[in-house]
C-alpha cells in the first residue's frame, strides 16, 4: 500500500498548570495517497490536536508519525517548517489570507520561503487559474467575497504541490451555497491532481462527501469507517 | 527569503500603518536632528574661530611679562618681582645665533586713548609698534603705506589707521591719507589704512591705530626711559620651528633675567596653545551634547522597542499562519529586524534633513547678524548618524523579533 501517512500510537499530553490533559491517546492508523477523508468528532475531542500533529505543526508526546515516510515525530522546529512548506497545505476557517498582500502575493508566500524565485509568479499563477480566480490577482483581500478569500486560501495550499492538504471547517464561515461550491473545488483539485485531502469538520453533510471518517472522542480513535467504504467501493 | 523581498514586506508592513509608523520614529528624528544640528553649528564654530586665530598671523609667539603658568603664591600672575620686558630683550630674541628658529619680532606698546578729527571723537587701542608688526601679524595696508624704519629713527608723528577708526572718524576709510588727525590732543598725519580683518578672537584689530614705536615711547607713555615694552610678538621661522622658538626665547629671557628654571617672569603663549585651549572647550561641549542626543536617540530606540513588541502581538496570527506555511524562526527574526531596523533608518534620514535645515537657518540668522559663521554639515556625521539610528533600531528590535519568532504555530494560529 502506498500510505502518505502513517500514525503508531499518537499520543499528546498537554501540562494545564498542575494537571495533564491527554489530548490524544494512542491513536493510530493510515491514509492512502489521494484518499478524501474527514476527521469528525466533538469539542475536546482532540481533533484539533489530531490536525496540528499531522499538519506537522506540532510534534507528538510518543508514538511515531510518517508523513511521506519522513518521520516528523523527532524533527527539530526548523524542520518542521520545511516539511511544512513542502508537504502540507492548509486552508482555515478564517481563510487567514494577509491583509496587506494582493491575492497572488499571498498565494506566492509559501513559495517565498521555500525560497523559489524563478518561476513563482507562474506557479502562483496557475495555482488562482486552478481555483478560478486568475481575474482577481492583484485584488486584496478585502476587495474579494468570502467564497473568493476562500479560493485564493486554497490556491496558497495547492501552490507548493504538497502531499496533503489540511483543511479546518473550510465552509464554516460561508454560506451553503458557497460551501457547497468550495467542496467541490476541493474535491475536484483532489480528482485532479491526486492531493490527499483531509477535512476537519462538524457538518455531517461534508463528512457525507469523503471516503472515510474518522471519529474521536475523549482522545481515542473511536471509529476508523475505512473497511466499511472500501468494501462498498468494491 | 531573500533579503530584498524582506525589505519590501518592511517597507509594505510600515506604509499600511503610517501614522503609527511616523510617531514611533519621531524620537530618532528628533536625537537624529539634534545630532547633525550640534555637530553642524559646533564645526562652523570651530571653523569660524580656527580662522580667527590663524588671522592674528602665521606660527606667532606671544611673549608677556609675569607668568601665567607659575605656581600660585610665588612668582604667579604678574608679581611685583618680575621684570619687564624691554627693548633690549626683544633685541637678543632676534639675534639668530640665539635663536636660530625665529624668524622676525615686533616689540609693542599697547595702550587706549581717545583720537579725534573735526570734533569728531573715537576711542581706539593705540599700538607702538616696528615695521616688522605688519608682515609678524598678517596686516595688509589697503591705501598708503606702514610705518617704515626712517620714520621709527626720527620719532615721526606718522599714524596707520585700521579701518573701523578710518571709519569711525571721517566716516569712510578710503582717501583719507594725507589728513591729519590729533592722538591724546597731539597731530599724526595719516599714512595708511589697513584691510579689514573682521572680529578677531582677541577684541577687533580694525579699531586701533599703529604709531611707531619710538613715539609712542617718548609722546604717549610714561616709561619711556626705561626701555619696556608690552608685548612681543615672535614669528617662527616654520610651523615645525615654533616649539623650538619658545624654547630658544625662553632660554634667552631666562638667561637676561637670571631667573631659575621653573621661577620664569614671562609668559610664552603660541597660536598652538590658543587653539589647543580651544579645542578642549569644543571637546568637552561636544561630548556634552552628544551625550543629550545620545539619550534622545536612546529613548528613540526604547519607543521603536515598544511599538514592536504591540505589533508582534497584534500580528500573532499573521506570524502563526507565516510559520504555518513553512516560515522559519529565522525568517520570521529576518523580518521583524528588517522592520525596526527600517524603521529607524527612515527617522534618521529624516533627521538628517531636519538637522541640516536647522544648520541652514542658524546660518540664515548668523549671516543676517553680520557674524563669520556657516555651519557645516560633513558627510561624516551624515554617515554616522544614519548607521548609528540603524544599528538603534536593530538593537532594540532583537528583543520583540525573537519573541515572535519563537511563537508556537499551534498557540498563534489560534490566538484571536
Amino acid at each position: 500500500m502506498d500510505w502518505v501517512i502513517e500514525a503508531r500510537g499518537l499520543t499528546k499530553t498537554y501540562k494545564m498548570g498542575e494537571i495533564e490533559v491527554e489530548a490524544l491517546r494512542d491513536v493510530s492508523f493510515q491514509i492512502e495517497r489521494g484518499e478524501i477523508l474527514a476527521i469528525m468528532g466533538p469539542s475536546g475531542s482532540g481533533k484539533s490536536t489530531l490536525m496540528n500533529t499531522l499538519g506537522c505543526l506540532d510534534r507528538p508526546t510518543s508514538g511515531d508519525y510518517l508523513l511521506d515516510s519522513e518521520a516528523v515525530s523527532n524533527m527539530n522546529d526548523d524542520q518542521l517548517a520545511s516539511i511544512r512548506n513542502r508537504k502540507v497545505g492548509f486552508v482555515f476557517q478564517s481563510f487567514n489570507l494577509l491583509p496587506r498582500m494582493t491575492a497572488i502575493g499571498n498565494v506566492e508566500l509559501p513559495l517565498r520561503y521555500a525560497g523559489l524565485t524563478e518561476d513563482r509568479r507562474e506557479r502562483a499563477i496557475q495555482a488562482l487559474e486552478a481555483v478560478g480566480l486568475k481575474d482577481r490577482m492583484t485584488h486584496r483581500p478585502y476587495e474579494l467575497s468570502g467564497g473568493q478569500q476562500q479560493r485564493v486560501a486554497i490556491a496558497r495550499a495547492i501552490v507548493p504541490n504538497p502531499s496533503i492538504i489540511m483543511a479546518d471547517e473550510p465552509t464554516g464561515n460561508l454560506d451553503s451555497k458557497v460551501g457547497k461550491d468550495i467542496m467541490s473545488l476541493l474535491l475536484n483539485l483532489n480528482r485532479e491532481r491526486g492531493t490527499t485531502l483531509i477535512i476537519v469538520t462538524h457538518d455531517p453533510v461534508i463528512a457525507e462527501q469523503t471516503q472515510r471518517i474518522i471519529r474521536l472522542r475523549d482522545g481515542y480513535l473511536e471509529s476508523n469507517s475505512q473497511e466499511k467504504k472500501v468494501k462498498a467501493k468494491q | 527569503m531573500t533579503f530584498t523581498q524582506s525589505l519590501l514586506e518592511a517597507l509594505e508592513s510600515l506604509s499600511g500603518n503610517k501614522l503609527r509608523s511616523g510617531l514611533t520614529v519621531l524620537g530618532i528624528v528628533i536625537g537624529v536632528a539634534a545630532v547633525i544640528a550640534m555637530l553642524a553649528v559646533g564645526r562652523g564654530a570651530e571653523e569660524s574661530i580656527t580662522g580667527s586665530i590663524s588671522s592674528i598671523g602665521t606660527n606667532l609667539l606671544f611673549v608677556f611679562s609675569g607668568d601665567a603658568g607659575g605656581p600660585p603664591g610665588r612668582n604667579g600672575g604678574s608679581g611685583n618681582n618680575d621684570r619687564p620686558l624691554t627693548l633690549a630683550d626683544a633685541k637678543a630674541i632676534a639675534d639668530p645665533f640665539a635663536a636660530p628658529s625665529v624668524q622676525s619680532v615686533a616689540p609693542a606698546l599697547q595702550g587706549n586713548g581717545t583720537v579725534t578729527f573735526a570734533g569728531e571723537n573715537s576711542s581706539t587701542t593705540i599700538q607702538g609698534v616696528t615695521p616688522e608688526y605688519a608682515s609678524v601679524r598678517n596686516l595688509e595696508v589697503a591705501e598708503g603705506e606702514f610705518l617704515n624704519e626712517e620714520q621709527l629713527l626720527g620719532r615721526m608723528s606718522v599714524v596707520v589707521l585700521g579701518p573701523e577708526t578710518a571709519d569711525n572718524l571721517f566716516g569712510r576709510h578710503e582717501g583719507v591719507v594725507g589728513e591729519t588727525i590729533r592722538i591724546e590732543g597731539q597731530p599724526f598725519r595719516v599714512i595708511g589704512v589697513l584691510v579689514a580683518k573682521g572680529g578677531g578672537a582677541f577684541g577687533s584689530e580694525d579699531n586701533s591705530v599703529y604709531i611707531p614705536f619710538t613715539t609712542a615711547q617718548a609722546r604717549l607713555t610714561r616709561r619711556g626711559a626705561r626701555d619696556e615694552v608690552d608685548i612681543i610678538f615672535v614669528q617662527a621661522a616654520s610651523a615645525e620651528n615654533v616649539l623650538q622658538a619658545s624654547e630658544e626665547i625662553a632660554n634667552i629671557l631666562r638667561q637676561r633675567h637670571r631667573t631659575p628654571i621653573g621661577d620664569d617672569d614671562f609668559t610664552i603663549f603660541t597660536q598652538q596653545d590658543f587653539l589647543s585651549t580651544f579645542e578642549t572647550i569644543t571637546g568637552v561641549l561636544t561630548i556634552f551634547l552628544g551625550g543629550i542626543a545620545g539619550i534622545s536617540l536612546l529613548v528613540g530606540g526604547i519607543g521603536i522597542m515598544n511599538i514592536m513588541l504591540v505589533s508582534v502581538t497584534e500580528r500573532t496570527r499573521e506570524i502563526g499562519l507565516r510559520k504555518a506555511l513553512g516560515a522559519r524562526k529565522r525568517d520570521i527574526l529576518l523580518q521583524f529586524l528588517t522592520e525596526s531596523s527600517l524603521l529607524s533608518l527612515i527617522g534618521g534620514v529624516i533627521g538628517v534633513i531636519f538637522g541640516w535645515l536647522i544648520g541652514l537657518i542658524v546660518g540664515q540668522i548668523a549671516a543676517a547678524s553680520d557674524t563669520n559663521f556657516t555651519p557645516v554639515v560633513g558627510a561624516d556625521a551624515i554617515l554616522l548618524s544614519t548607521s548609528f539610528s540603524a544599528l538603534i533600531g536593530l538593537f532594540f528590535g532583537i528583543y520583540p523579533a525573537s519573541r515572535a519568532a519563537n511563537l508556537e504555530p499551534v498557540e498563534a494560529l489560534r490566538y484571536e
